[in-house]
């Protein structure tokens, strides 16, 4: 009936439309409702603790009318949803307090700590996907051969070893020792500040400038810690790969491809693979938003101007500004991975759409 | 008769356990022409593991023996693991038990089947997708082309099986087996399904090997039938000769099945003490 199928199908795609619409608005709302909900917990929590942030920049030796004068000026004396309402306020404009410790404001300093930890954490899972996956896999498909027992080796070691101590070790041998790789920090002193930030990651902005040598120094700087990381990252990612796919290979539809006469490498990887991508995700997801979270060990070992360290430094110093914004940071980062996650079980397993 | 397409001799299956191994086949022996054998018996009994060790689908640890295992002149003892996938799909092929766990969930139907036929052949992309539309509708799905597009989640269990059986049967093999076809489907659709594997069967001229646990199905759709028992076979003889078994357990499976119309109170329950002796 090809007179009727032309409306009926614009009829279908603009029913379609609508109803991927109703979608994105409802993914924004849950967005914008549970960042709500994350500012709301993180600010009560913040000025319920008992840190006096008054006294964080006056000093404990001020007088009483100076001390009540900062509590003013710092709008503390208003009751709590006035703090909170005026707090939401600034933060959807973009404003989230001047830090104490530092006396930049605390979004200035999140653009210069969090790009060098979103780095770190991005190539560490990088590492971790690109060799965990395949050694869960691999391990899993030969279930109790030498390179099985080999890799849970290597997973065990990568759960049980303390991070600080690895990279103490790494950068005794592989900088001290052998040269191969850069110190602590982000660059060498001699090309420090010599690339205007313009992402805050280094390796974008050194490339953006042309500038290749900043480049190659920032990755001989980046390669140890973020190892590090994608070591511990790769430990767990690759266990929970393999018991992932010892369940899927016990599966009958492993069976059945074996009936078909598939060849073993495709009976792995689209029948026993394929459906453990979803749950993978899952792991993934978390560990990536863990490293997100800047990991104050490795920060400290490689005196790596992260986020971790921003955010332990201010508790230190009571900088409840500082405090509030890396945690709205982190928290936001794992809304997004979810909401990533999300998106992508539905692109992946069909029972999910 | 002509030379057998199957022949098995001595056929064992054991499996390591922490008290040493266990036989699960226990020397079992038969011959399968161009015709329909019947394998029953209850879990457990081994018909399933036999199914599996034609295949030489038994892993690890577990361990298949036999004095003779030849198909079609092949001894598939011999073959290697490259061989028995030229054999597997191609030559036998096998129906397993519950559509719900044996297609993959995230590949649709139509993918599945198409991967069933171009391990064995090479076609082009619009052969293939006849071949399966044409396989759809000889197991009597209406509209192949909606049906391939879809997951096995989003198809029934009858519709599932089916799904498998076009599968199974797209590189047309000799031998089919189907281990428990039915056991996961509804009554209603239990013959159906059945059916239809006995029209594909006899109109191709393949081998069928039906393996279940109900000696009434297996007596109507089968030419012979073998009545396995805790890894051996008790009872041998052709289906429409049930009646006159010998083997006191064919005996009493045969006097557990209720007909209709009567009016016993009680079921006998099977005596194993007069065949296993402890």
């Amino acid at each position: 009936m090809p007179t009727t199928e032309t409306p009926d199908s614009a009829f279908v795609t603009r029913r379609r439309w609508r109803r991927r619409l109703g979608a994105i608005a409802g993914f924004v709302v849950t967005v914008f409702l549970t960042f709500l909900g994350l500012l709301a917990i993180t600010f009560f929590i913040g000025r319920v603790i008992p840190i006096d942030p008054v006294l964080a920049v006056v000093g404990d030796r001020a007088s009483n009318e100076v001390y009540a004068a900062a509590r003013t000026a710092m709008g503390l004396d208003q009751p709590l949803v006035v703090q909170f309402f005026h707090y939401v306020v600034n933060v959807f404009s973009g404003d989230l307090g001047q830090s104490v410790s530092t006396g930049r404001s605390v979004v200035e300093d999140l653009s210069r700590f969090f790009p060098a930890t979103l780095e770190m954490a991005t190539i560490g899972i990088l590492i971790g996907v690109l060799l965990g996956v395949p050694l869960g896999v691999i391990a899993a498909s030969r279930q109790g051969s030498l390179i099985d027992q080999i890799i849970r080796v290597v997973g065990l070691l990568g759960y049980s070893m303390p991070a600080f101590w690895l990279g103490l070790v790494g950068l005794a041998l592989f900088y001290a020792k052998l040269r191969w790789v850069g110190g602590p920090g982000r660059l060498d002193i001699f090309y420090d500040g010599l690339v205007a930030p313009a992402t805050g990651l280094l390796l974008v902005d050194s490339l953006l400038a042309g500038e290749i040598d900043i480049f190659w120094n920032a990755i001989t700087h980046l390669v140890l810690p973020a190892s590090v990381l994608g070591f511990f990252s790769l430990a767990y990612i690759a266990r929970m790969t393999r018991s992932f796919m010892l369940d899927q290979l016990s599966q009958e539809f492993v069976t059945t491809a074996r009936v078909k006469g598939v060849p073993e490498r495709v009976v792995i990887w689209r029948h026993a693979f394929n459906p453990i991508r979803v749950p993978l995700i899952t792991v993934i997801g978390l560990s990536y938003a863990g490293l997100l979270e800047g990991s104050v060990m490795i920060e400290t070992v490689f005196s790596w101007p992260g986020i971790g360290n921003y955010l332990t430094t201010a508790l230190l110093n009571a900088d409840m500004n500082a405090v509030l914004g890396s945690t709205l940071v982190i928290g936001a980062v794992f809304i997004f991975i979810n909401k990533i996650s999300d998106v992508l079980y539905r692109v992946l397993d069909p029972r999910a759409r | 008769m002509t030379a057998p397409m199957l022949s098995v001799e001595n056929l064992r299956v054991s499996f390591p356990t922490h008290r040493g191994r266990v036989e699960v086949v226990k020397g079992i022996s038969f011959e399968l022409g161009r015709e329909r054998l019947g394998i029953v018996g209850e879990s457990g009994s081994g018909k399933s593991m036999t199914g599996r060790a034609i295949l030489k689908l038994i892993r690890k640890p577990g361990l298949v023996t036999a004095d003779r295992l030849e198909f079609d002149g092949i001894d598939l003892r011999a073959q290697s693991e490259k061989q028995m996938r030229a054999i597997r799909g191609a030559r036998i092929s096998m129906v397993m038990q519950d559509p719900k766990f044996s297609l993959n969930p995230v590949m649709t139907v139509g993918e599945q089947i198409a991967e069933a036929l171009v391990t064995h052949e090479k076609l082009a992309r619009r052969e293939v997708e006849e071949r399966i539309e044409a396989m759809l509708h000889s197991v009597r799905i209406d509209d192949p082309k909606r049906v391939a597009g879809l997951y096995p989640h989003e198809v029934s269990g009858g519709m599932g099986q089916r799904v498998m059986i076009a599968m199974m049967l797209i590189p047309e093999p000799e031998l089919l087996i189907a281990d428990e076809p039915t056991s996961a489907l509804d009554v209603s659709v239990q013959a159906q399904v059945l059916d239809i594997i006995d029209d594909l069967v006899t109109s191709k001229g393949m081998g069928l090997i039906l393996i279940s646990h109900d000696l009434n199905l297996v007596s109507r759709y089968c030419d012979r039938i073998l009545v396995m028992n805790a890894g051996t076979v008790v009872e041998e003889c052709a289906a429409g000769q049930l009646d006159q078994a010998s083997h006191p357990y064919t005996r009493g499976l045969l006097a557990a099945m209720p007909t209709i119309n009567e009016s016993r109170d009680e079921l006998p329950v099977l005596d194993r003490n007069q065949w296993a002796g402890t």
